[in-house]
């Protein structure tokens, strides 16, 4: 595929003498690069992976299955998948709509709405729970009111979807709004000057071109969502089989010394993360060009 | 606004300032408004009590530190995987965004268990350790080398924040650096070398400044997403004040000690520099996409 | 597309259900909330399920107790910002006495609603050291030895590292005479000798037992005989100084969240059965020491507990609570003084 054409490969296109091409560097730079490059990421990113499973498996892979059967976890584990499955798709639909209105449009004072958009990003994940605590919280102006009417947020699922919103917040429109800026708005022109309507042509135009950019903000805003620590342990409760996600419910067990069955459950998040990777990176291998513009975080 | 013809401008920009308000500004405008039930006085004296001021510099001192590794081994590392063919570079390439899909309290977790005094890569520097023991064993070397300690603690110290903080932050960097060599001309480069300057004169002349907004951009997002950062670094930071404590474990102290107001100060004070960070990192782009097209 | 739309649109509605309609469900059975703090996971895992069965052989009833742990003050703090407990069982008086001034969620008298200041279980501070005890450590003075590294919590953040403060602070009282310029002078010592600070009791004993850090923890004495259970007790002795504190775990009925739940009854049941014989020999078999010793169904358990010379957070040293939290632990308190940089 493209990378054939563009990567330089040491042993084809490097002539078999002590003669290096002006655009690449020695052999032995080269292979020094790559040393440092996988040490590093060695270090720094596959062994604690590695640790993972290692810590997953020490007890064998009876002990590890045993820890999904706990009924604790298993509620941790569906739990999360709700939160996600609400958190996601409002994040996706407001993505969508900041970055059509950002990539499509010039006018003032952008810069400082992308910022805003960013902002949660940046915000510590202790801080991000605890705005909602100072909203919601008993002694907030509307706990009171709240509490009049039997609605519960914090310390229940609402604010756990709402801090994992809060959380996850800019992945889909940070994803999108590179994407659809490199895109222009010609073929949405197009469209429109042949008579399609305005929700034609997003639906008919628009998508399909962002399509793969979109899934895999999706994907990684979904890995956020469900990973999320913080955030969560700030407006959760910590009751145990009701309000713990998957996260909370590792550190619980890690807490109790049953550290098998804490790395079992970070297994399971650890190989979503490798499957989104994955998927992310077949994406990439067969929609190479389309996605080439979307990896501005 | 500029006129433009395609349609939904209103519904778009109305449907996201909605949003964000709901969602986000509301809830810090909470903050704020918290925060502005201490009086001022008591703001600055926490503001600038030694604790609070030390959380802050370890903070953002050791945000700086990560960010500044990851530029050089980040630049590193798109390098090689953009330039290069060898086995395993696909993979490398995927593992690179897992700091953004795996939880943060597992990574704390796994890293604290690394680098403490018995794990996989603490026990190689601790006091006696294999490294120690090769090390000491090197007499042949001049100097006494062979005296200078190699004990060193990486997790429960400030390294061990460090460290947390270069995991959370490499994908920033290798992924805002990797498009742009991506997308480079080597007709720059070729030129550069047929008007005679060697390689590392092309590097530095050439490469380095084309890349230089989007490290800026790289740099600056790690480094605000570092200084937020909680869950990895709880596990691994020893927590100690005035030494290992980061300033969202002092505002969890603070909400531990029934002081909401206290807390609500230290996260004002965190929030407006991570949000005039961002602005700047945004307006620099802004200005690079004018200046350079696409960056 | 048209279906994209279609899922979009529902994923919307279902949110907006989610976020609108979570009022609380009042289900047939009766549940309770026991928001309390980290070290009585076991504790309380047993007490329940012979509580429920109690409930259900005297009232016919099915109760399912919910339980939530984490450190003390960050419990109290949630119980304030409305998390719904029907019970709180704290490791400080203080933490309660938080609630009832922050939030008047409990009534002021609690104290007097249960037997012994309405303290069913009390426990003390004692050291677990590496199997051997290879540092020699046998009183608190021993701590402050060169070399020595001590494991104990963040007592702004954890119940039981104050107590463990408190503890040290009562030791060097007695040595010094009552001088507090030496006590304070003590503690600054022991904490240099400190060198993680977790946020919880569960996090020292992590590092200090799993992680392999420092030579001794100032532990909870029920944490000190879990640690022998969980990580081995070849690995470790514990070794009891001749004088510690009596710490004093309370517990108190959420008045206003029980009247708003209707469990009032359930409430009172529950936490009287702390004090009734099986709940005593529950709590001594997790190493509580029982508060009602004589009820405790088997003697060998209340036998087994070392008599040492324990102070109260009462003694005329520390004033109760009230005095000891704002001059140890509040903002500026001695413990601040501790890691105050010389100038």
């Amino acid at each position: 595929m493209y990378d054939e054409e563009v990567i330089y490969d040491s042993r084809r296109l490097v002539p078999p003498e002590e003669h290096t091409r002006p655009t690449t560097e020695r052999p032995w730079v080269r292979r020094t690069l790559i040393g440092i490059a996988v040490v590093f990421m060695g270090l720094v990113l596959v062994l604690p992976l590695l640790l993972v499973f290692v810590e997953a498996f020490r007890k064998g892979a009876e002990t590890y299955f045993a820890a999904f059967s706990d009924r604790n976890s298993q509620s941790a584990i569906t739990l999360t998948l709700l939160v996600a499955a609400i958190a996601v798709p409002l994040n996706l639909v407001f993505g969508v709509a900041a970055a059509w209105c950002v990539a499509k449009y010039e006018f003032w004072g952008k810069s400082f709405l992308i910022t805003l958009i960013d902002l949660p990003f940046s915000v510590s994940p202790v801080v991000s729970g605890m705005v909602y605590v100072l909203l919601f919280g008993a002694q907030s102006a509307l706990g009171p009111i709240l509490k009049a009417n039997h609605i519960e947020i914090i310390f229940a699922v609402p604010g756990i979807v709402l801090a994992t919103i809060f959380v996850t917040f800019p992945f889909i429109a940070r994803e999108l709004i590179p994407l659809m800026e490199d895109q222009g708005s010609v073929d949405e022109e197009a469209a429109l000057s042949l008579g399609a309507t305005g929700w034609q042509t997003f639906t008919r135009v628009t998508l399909p071109n962002i399509k793969w950019g979109l899934l895999y903000g999706v994907l990684l805003c979904n890995a956020r969502a469900m990973g999320e620590f913080g955030a969560v342990s700030v407006v959760s409760g910590h009751i145990r089989g009701k309000t713990t996600t998957m996260p909370l419910d590792i550190e619980i067990l890690y807490n109790e010394y049953n550290f098998t069955a804490a790395f079992a459950i970070a297994s399971l998040l650890a190989m979503l993360a490798l499957v989104t990777l994955v998927f992310k990176t077949i994406l990439e291998f067969r929609f190479g060009d389309e996605l080439a513009g979307t990896r501005r975080h | 606004m500029k006129p433009s013809v395609i349609p939904g401008f209103g519904l778009t920009f109305g449907y996201t300032i909605l949003y964000l308000s709901l969602l986000v500004l509301i809830p810090i405008a909470g903050l704020f408004l918290k925060a502005a039930t201490t009086p001022w006085p008591q703001i600055v004296r926490i503001a600038t009590a030694p604790r609070t001021i030390n959380a802050l510099e370890i903070s953002f001192g050791s945000s700086l530190i990560a960010a500044l590794v990851n530029v050089l081994f980040g630049v590193i590392v798109a390098w090689v995987l953009v330039r290069y063919k060898f086995p395993g570079r696909r993979i490398l390439d995927a593992i690179v965004d897992l700091p953004f899909a795996l939880p943060t309290a597992v990574a704390g977790i796994a890293l604290s268990t690394l680098y403490a005094p018995k794990g996989w890569i603490g026990s190689l520097f601790s006091d006696k350790g294999p490294l120690w023991q090769w090390w000491h064993a090197q007499t042949w070397l001049p100097f006494g080398l062979e005296q200078f300690s190699l004990n060193f603690k990486i997790a429960y110290t400030p390294t061990g924040i460090v460290i947390a903080l270069i995991f959370v932050g490499l994908p920033f960097i290798v992924r805002t650096v990797q498009p742009v060599l991506e997308e480079f001309e080597q007709e720059l480069e070729e030129a550069a070398a047929t008007l005679g300057a060697n390689r590392w004169q092309t590097i530095a002349k050439v490469i380095l400044p084309r890349l230089t907004p989007a490290l800026l951009t790289g740099f600056a997002l790690a480094f605000a997403r570092a200084v937020g950062e909680y869950g990895s670094v709880i596990f691994i930071a020893g927590n100690l004040p005035n030494i290992s404590e980061i300033a969202p474990v002092l505002i969890v102290i603070k909400l531990e000690e029934f002081d909401q107001a206290g807390a609500a100060v230290i996260a004002g004070i965190m929030l407006i520099i991570s949000f005039a960070m961002l602005l700047v990192v945004n307006l620099i782009q802004a200005w690079a996409r004018r200046r350079f097209g696409n960056v | 597309m048209k279906k994209t739309a279609r899922i979009l649109a529902l994923g919307g509605l279902v949110a907006a259900l989610a976020l609108t309609g979570a009022v609380t469900a009042r289900a047939q059975d009766q549940t309770l909330l026991n928001v309390s703090y980290d070290p009585t996971r076991e504790l309380y895992e047993q007490f329940n399920e012979a509580f429920a069965k109690h409930w259900k052989d005297t009232t016919g009833g099915n109760v399912t107790i919910e339980q939530s742990h984490g450190g003390s003050g960050k419990q109290a703090q949630a119980v304030i910002d409305g998390l719904g407990a029907d019970v709180v069982t704290l490791a400080l008086e203080g933490d309660i006495n938080a609630i009832v001034t922050k939030s008047g969620l409990i009534d002021e008298n609690w104290r007097a609603e249960f037997p012994n200041n309405s303290t069913p279980y009390t426990s003390t501070i004692v050291f677990l050291v590496r199997k051997g005890n290879p540092k020699a450590i046998a009183d608190w003075g021993d701590l402050v030895k060169d070399g020595v590294e001590v494991i104990t919590p963040n007592p702004k953040t954890s119940g039981g590292a104050r107590w463990n403060y408190l503890a040290a602070w009562a030791y060097a009282n007695k040595a010094s005479g009552g001088d507090e310029a030496k006590d304070v002078d003590f503690i600054k010592q022991l904490y240099k000798h400190v060198p993680v600070l977790d946020t919880g009791a569960r996090g020292s004993t992590v590092t200090f037992a799993q992680k392999e850090l420092g030579d001794v923890l100032l532990a909870w004495e029920n944490e000190a005989y879990l640690v022998l259970d969980e990580f081995g007790a070849e690995n470790f002795d514990i070794v009891y100084p001749p004088s510690s504190i009596r710490a004093e775990p309370p517990v108190a009925i959420v008045d206003k969240n029980v009247e708003a739940h209707g469990t009032q009854a359930l409430a009172k049941a529950y936490l009287e059965y702390l004090y009734s014989p099986e709940g005593q020999t529950i709590a001594a078999r997790n190493h509580y020491r029982p508060s009602d010793p004589s009820v405790v169904t088997d003697p060998a358990l209340v036998a087994a507990f070392p008599k040492i010379d324990l102070i109260s957070i009462d003694d005329p040293l520390f004033g109760g609570w009230k005095t000891a939290q704002p001059k140890h632990f509040g903002d500026g308190g001695i413990f601040d003084q501790v890691y105050t940089p010389a100038q």
